[in-house]
């Protein structure tokens, strides 16, 4: 029973979106404050409904009711509660289920949040939103309800792919979602913005901490999925440019970018155009993400059965989403203006080359990711395109941009004349090149390896990092300076500014981390016969044999690797080689003692036949590994800084000043 | 500079850029691109010699063979029709097994075997590498092809 109320909830809940994306829009273009005032009790209703059919699905899978199919496809009754609960978005219908949840989720708080905006935008943001939902609710109930039921009922599930029963799995897709449905709020920003004609600052304002609060569940969701593949899949990588990697990363960069383009939009009234092309492109790559890895198009680790008509279904979505915005893009943007003027060196044009960078960036990303796709259908054959491509075409992109993203912080407004840009920064600059030059001699003996590397790449890696650190420090130093108690001055400072200084540390850390994991990790494949031992980076692993154990719905062999260093215990590490007793999956737990410098990874590969216990093993040293995602975490609290400024929570002046009615509530 | 100089400076500006940005890629493609084969094709010599590429198809059952340092391991990547032997060293994913659906990437060597640099398996037990099936559907109409042929041929005679 239900489970039909849930599929009986989102039909109401579909009902709710075509309203919600047809009167309130009509309202708005007629100045009728009725249609316009459905809107909000819309949005909530729908929430509402959407959420009783995520909470009912909850229930089939927390009550084990394998009469429901896709219950029966990815649960079992010896699953630990936890990941039943995370089973509901291990499949194809529960994970757009998800979507759907979490696009009336922010479509809730835009009405809740909202109360400060005029009246009309504020309706047509959230019909815009509402058409959305039409689209994935429809393609919920038309060609994947998750309500479906198996009669008779099995007896007990097909349980859940083992890969994905791991805590990584319980918060990772969820945040994605959160990202990639969030930036459908700076989408439908955009559309209203271009729908009223009024393209503003104010507009800006209102759309940036939306798509920063976006963007910064999307770092979260990257961050966690790749280091789920980090420690899951057992091969010690960190991002292998598996088209689904590519298409949650293509939307980010173009949202990084957008958070930029926006912030010139609301400070300068510069790059309307541009900003609005942006949240386009950066929701339709959302769109295409989901495409992507729904269809069934492309192979990789999160690719569901596929179902042509599934795929016809959101290419048709995808394009009408891009056509018409596009469309209405053409029609309108030549009205919207180009805006304040600035010179050709600037904050504006610095973060307008960096615009470029990121979108170039994720059109090359776009190009490789789907190259093979279009190659197949043109009848050319299958191809795939590996890492190196992403790698060679990358690198260079992200060198110019990471040099202006030092500048841009440091530079004025509109004009900025070239030696006074050069004094500021020429002991930065000296100071991180001569820091990147000797850093390399004697990280060798740091991390204990054999030898010390020197390399062009691992140089250029760390001027890169040391250089936006440099950059900070003199930002820093420059509006700190001054008379008076310093930490006045230092309070003084806006929440966004340090922010947006604490993302750029981020980054930075990143770059360390990357550079110096790439050029100084240590691998090995070996062999090992209980009691051997091996030597890596300085560290001597030794193999006591492997024991069996149970755990709650497999069986594990458990490998005891004891480490040491300078004949002192460092630890004992327990890979697992486990394996499910329903689907009967192996899988390989990899054992990781993480640190500041370095982390130490073991897996276990596979016994080896007629030896007395001996096992594949595979061993790793990954120096700074840990400060990819320490930086990407940076990247996002500095997200949350921006967010949190005042600014955003003072709405009584508006800078265009233009918007009294949205200023007296 | 005059707004119009300016304008043609920033113009000039971005299609280097894009230029520089298309050149990037072209280039990385031409080198990064591995075309996908069957063993089929590999056996009628369509394979390229000198450079990497893939293969998809079944890993043949009883082909598996390890060498003495567990490392090491042989075994056939077959369509039913024809197969290949590959040799690659290091630790197989963990859904490599015999007749289940593998896609390798290397090089052909003088040795007439593939030494593969990676081995992909599939990612669960419902899933097919698109590669391996691919190459199991052309092998298989291959042959209804052929066997028609020769069904054909000796009524013409």
């Amino acid at each position: 029973m239900i489970p039909e109320l849930g599929h009986f909830s989102l039909i109401v809940a579909l009902c709710l979106a075509i309203i919600l994306g047809v009167l309130p829009i009509l309202g708005a273009a007629r100045n009728n404050s009725v249609f316009m005032g459905v809107a909000r009790p819309l949005a909530y209703g729908q929430l509402l409904f959407v959420g009783l059919a995520f909470a009912a699905l909850a229930n089939a899978f927390l009550s084990n009711d394998f009469s429901v199919l896709y219950v029966a496809q990815h649960s079992n009754s010896q699953l630990p509660g936890q990941y039943r609960f995370a089973a509901i978005w291990g499949g194809h219908e529960g994970s757009l289920l998800l979507w759907a949840l979490f696009l009336t989720v922010w479509t809730a708080a835009v009405a809740r949040f909202s109360r400060h905006l005029p009246e009309e935008m504020v309706a047509r943001v959230l019909g815009v939103m509402g058409l959305i939902s039409v689209g994935f609710l429809m393609f919920m109930l038309f060609t994947s309800s998750p309500f479906e039921r198996l009669l008779p009922a099995a007896a007990d599930g097909r349980d859940l792919n083992p890969l994905l029963q791991d805590p990584g799995l319980v918060i990772h897709p969820p945040m994605l979602y959160m990202g990639y449905v969030g930036f459908s709020v700076a989408y439908a920003f955009a559309i209203s913005a271009l729908l009223g004609g009024k393209l503003d600052a104010t507009w800006a304002r209102w759309s940036r901490p939306w798509t920063t609060v976006a963007w910064v569940f999307m770092t979260i969701g990257i961050a966690l999925g790749s280091g789920w593949a980090y420690y899951e899949l057992g091969w010690g990588g960190w991002w292998f440019w598996d088209p689904v990697e590519n298409a949650s990363f293509m939307p980010w960069l173009l949202g990084t970018a957008l958070i930029h383009s926006l912030a010139v939009t609301e400070k300068r009234g510069a790059f309307k155009s541009w900003t609005v092309l942006l949240a386009i492109a950066a929701f339709s790559l959302s769109l295409l993400g989901t495409f992507l890895v729904r269809s069934g198009v492309l192979t990789s680790v999160h690719s569901f059965a596929a179902d042509p008509k599934r795929g016809i279904f959101i290419l048709s979505f995808l394009v009408l989403v891009i056509g018409a915005s596009l469309l209405l893009f053409a029609w309108r943007a030549p009205k919207v203006g180009l805006g304040g003027k600035f010179d050709m060196l600037s904050r504006e044009s610095l973060l307008l080359s960096n615009n470029v960078l990121l979108s170039v960036a994720a059109a090359s990303v776009f190009i490789g990711t789907l190259y093979p796709l279009f190659m197949d259908a043109l009848g050319y054959g299958k191809l795939s395109v590996g890492p190196p491509y992403f790698e060679a075409v990358f690198v260079p992109l992200m060198i110019p941009m990471v040099f202006m993203m030092g500048l841009g912080p440091l530079a004025r407004w509109k004009k900025m004349a070239v030696p006074d840009l050069a004094r500021r920064v020429q002991w930065g600059f000296a100071g991180a090149l001569v820091l990147a030059l000797l850093l390399p001699l004697v990280m060798g003996k740091f991390l204990s390896l054999e030898s010390n590397k020197w390399s062009p790449m691992i140089v250029l890696g760390l001027l890169m990092a040391f250089w936006i650190i440099a950059s900070l420090v003199i930002s820093l130093r420059q509006r700190w300076r001054g008379q008076g108690a310093f930490m006045q001055r230092v309070a003084k400072q806006s929440l966004s500014y340090y922010g947006m200084q604490l993302a750029h540390l981020g980054v930075a850390l990143f770059i360390i981390g990357v550079t110096l994991v790439k050029g100084y990790e240590t691998e090995r494949d070996v062999r090992m016969n209980v009691g051997d031992t091996v030597m890596a980076g300085g560290y001597e692993f030794r193999f006591n044999g492997v024991t069996e154990t149970q755990g709650p719905n497999y069986v594990a062999g458990v490998g005891h690797v004891t480490v040491n260093k300078d004949g002192k215990l460092v630890g004992e590490l327990t890979p697992e080689k486990r394996q499910y007793n329903v689907s009967g999956m192996p899988l390989t737990e990899a054992a990781i003692q993480t640190g500041v410098f370095r982390d130490l990874y073991v897996s276990l590969g596979e016994p080896i036949p007629e030896s007395d216990g001996a096992w594949a093993v595979r061993v790793y040293i990954k120096p700074f590994i840990d400060w990819i995602w320490a930086g990407s975490l940076l990247m996002a609290l500095g997200g949350l800084l921006a967010v949190s400024d005042r600014r955003y929570r003072i709405h009584k002046k508006t800078v265009s000043g233009s918007q009294s009615e949205g200023a007296a509530s | 500079m005059k707004p119009r100089q300016k304008r043609a400076v920033y113009i000039v500006l971005a299609i280097a850029a894009v230029g520089l940005a298309v050149g990037l890629v072209l280039n990385a493609l031409k080198d990064n691109v591995s075309l996908y084969f069957t063993p089929t094709q590999v056996f009628n010599k369509e394979a390229p010699q000198d450079r990497s590429f893939r293969i998809g198809g079944l890993v043949e059952e009883g082909s598996i063979r390890r060498e003495k340092d567990g490392l090491t391991v042989h075994f056939m990547i077959t369509d039913l029709h024809q197969k290949l032997p590959v040799v690659y060293k290091g630790i197989l994913p963990d859904l490599f097994k015999e007749g289940k659906g593998v896609v390798a990437q290397g090089k052909m060597e003088a040795d007439g075997l593939m030494h593969a640099s990676e081995v992909l398996a599939k990612h669960d037990e419902n899933y097919m590498p698109p590669e391996a099936a691919d190459a199991l559907k052309k092998a298989e109409a291959a042959n209804a092809a052929a066997a028609a042929a020769s069904a054909v041929a000796p009524a013409a005679k």
